[in-house]
């Protein structure tokens, strides 16, 4: 089965704010369709979801923003890193590889602080911006 | 900008069409140059500074749209504290971000400095002049304070913590005299907005107060405000006729919390 990476972002009160399905690594091979992993995409909210109540416990014994691997169901990992702010990156993989994972939160904090700083958009509100959702895919393909 | 003006005396001028046409390349070229906010830097921060002058001028303007939509000073400075609100959540991101070692603060005392140092020399070029803790499960000394700030109206079971953090001359009610019929109002509310952002990012305020019902659909706004927990209050002293005291009061739960994390 080929990894997939599913990202969301939480906002400080619980709030959905962007979630994307990151599809398969560019570094594993190429999976062929309709195989196993279709099956299982639904499940991919209520892990993150259950993941949640972790995060909330690891970070306060903490003062990093990246709290590396905070959950594990079946073969899945989920990622966490907390902004300043509270909004929590969470990011659903099925290969360890701390380093980029690292690398693709803080590119990806980034991001999520310039559309923040956008006085038109609210904080916890959903980001629908398309340039926002482009560059995290790119993101992504570069170091997942 | 320099496109905008004809000069219709002027022999050398091409024709009227010539001209739009060059100003509309001229406007084409300068919308492509804009960036997207997401290719801005962050880290800018050298001669990026407002001027004083303009910033007055902005604020005077919010605060004429405010009190245009409010009845009375409570409501006035509820207001201005949204406003400080929405700057500060920011500020508190990208503050914490710009640090090198970007950390978050998990505890009140790191919070507060965090608020007296990093965050006023930001906004106001200089640190606050005083961070005062003033009390914790002492009620005769709640009622004291109770007594110097003559507008604290709070029910006071329910706190166990005030803080301080004081300006001599805060900045942006530099130029605002305020009229005798508004003698209670402090324009630091603002301010004091700006401040309860910053903890309530960093889980400060309790969840239960901040959402108090069932969670709320998306599209819908905000809840209804709550009582600001972060106020602001002119406290003269000799010399400092504008000395304005921020107090920021904690709630038990938080202080629990903190009891908890203590290593």
């Amino acid at each position: 089965m080929g990894s997939s990476f599913y990202l969301v972002i939480v906002g400080s009160r619980d709030d959905p704010v962007y979630e994307a399905d990151l599809g398969p690594s560019s570094k594993a091979p190429p999976v062929p369709e309709g195989t196993k992993k279709e099956e299982s995409k639904h499940l991919n909210q209520f892990i993150i979801h259950s993941a949640l109540d972790i995060v909330e416990e690891v970070q306060w014994n903490t003062t990093a923003t990246y709290l590396k691997v905070v959950d594990k169901f079946n073969e899945f990992l989920i990622s966490a890193f907390v902004s300043a702010g509270n909004t929590k990156f969470m990011l659903l993989h099925d290969t360890k590889s701390e380093d980029s994972i690292k690398t693709f939160f803080h590119e990806v904090h980034e991001l999520y602080l310039k559309v923040l700083m956008n006085p038109f958009y609210e904080v916890n509100h959903p980001i629908t911006n398309t340039h926002f959702d482009s560059k995290v895919r790119l993101i992504a393909k570069r170091l997942l | 900008m320099d496109f905008g003006h004809v000069q219709i005396n002027d022999p050398n001028a091409p024709a009227p069409n010539q001209r739009l046409s060059a100003a509309s390349s001229a406007a084409d070229s300068r919308y492509t140059r804009g960036k997207s906010t997401l290719e801005r830097s962050l880290n800018k921060t050298k001669g990026a500074e407002v001027s004083l002058s303009a910033f007055a001028f902005m604020f005077s303007e919010m605060l004429q749209y405010a009190q245009k939509r409010v009845q009375g000073i409570q409501d006035l400075e509820r207001k201005l504290n949204e406003f400080g609100y929405r700057v500060g959540i920011r500020m508190l991101e990208l503050l914490v971000w710009r640090d090198k070692n970007s950390k978050r603060e998990t505890r009140v005392l790191s919070v507060l400095y965090f608020v007296h140092t990093v965050v006023w020399k930001n906004l106001f070029g200089k640190p606050a002049d005083s961070l005062e803790k003033s009390t914790e499960n002492d009620d005769e000394c709640e009622w004291l304070w109770c007594g110097a700030i003559s507008k604290v109206t709070w029910k006071w079971g329910h706190m166990v913590r005030f803080d301080m953090i004081s300006d001599n001359d805060p900045l942006v009610s530099r130029y605002i005299s305020v009229p005798k019929e508004l003698s209670q109002l402090n324009c630091n509310a603002f301010v004091a907005g700006i401040v309860e952002a910053v903890l309530d990012g960093c889980q400060f305020y309790n969840q239960q107060i901040l959402t108090p019902f069932t969670p709320f659909p998306l599209s819908t706004p905000l809840p209804s405000p709550q009582p600001a927990r972060v106020t602001a209050h002119t406290v003269p002293i000799d010399g400092f006729p504008f000395r304005t005291t921020i107090l920021i009061k904690l709630d038990r739960e938080i202080l629990q919390r903190e009891e908890l994390l203590k290593p």
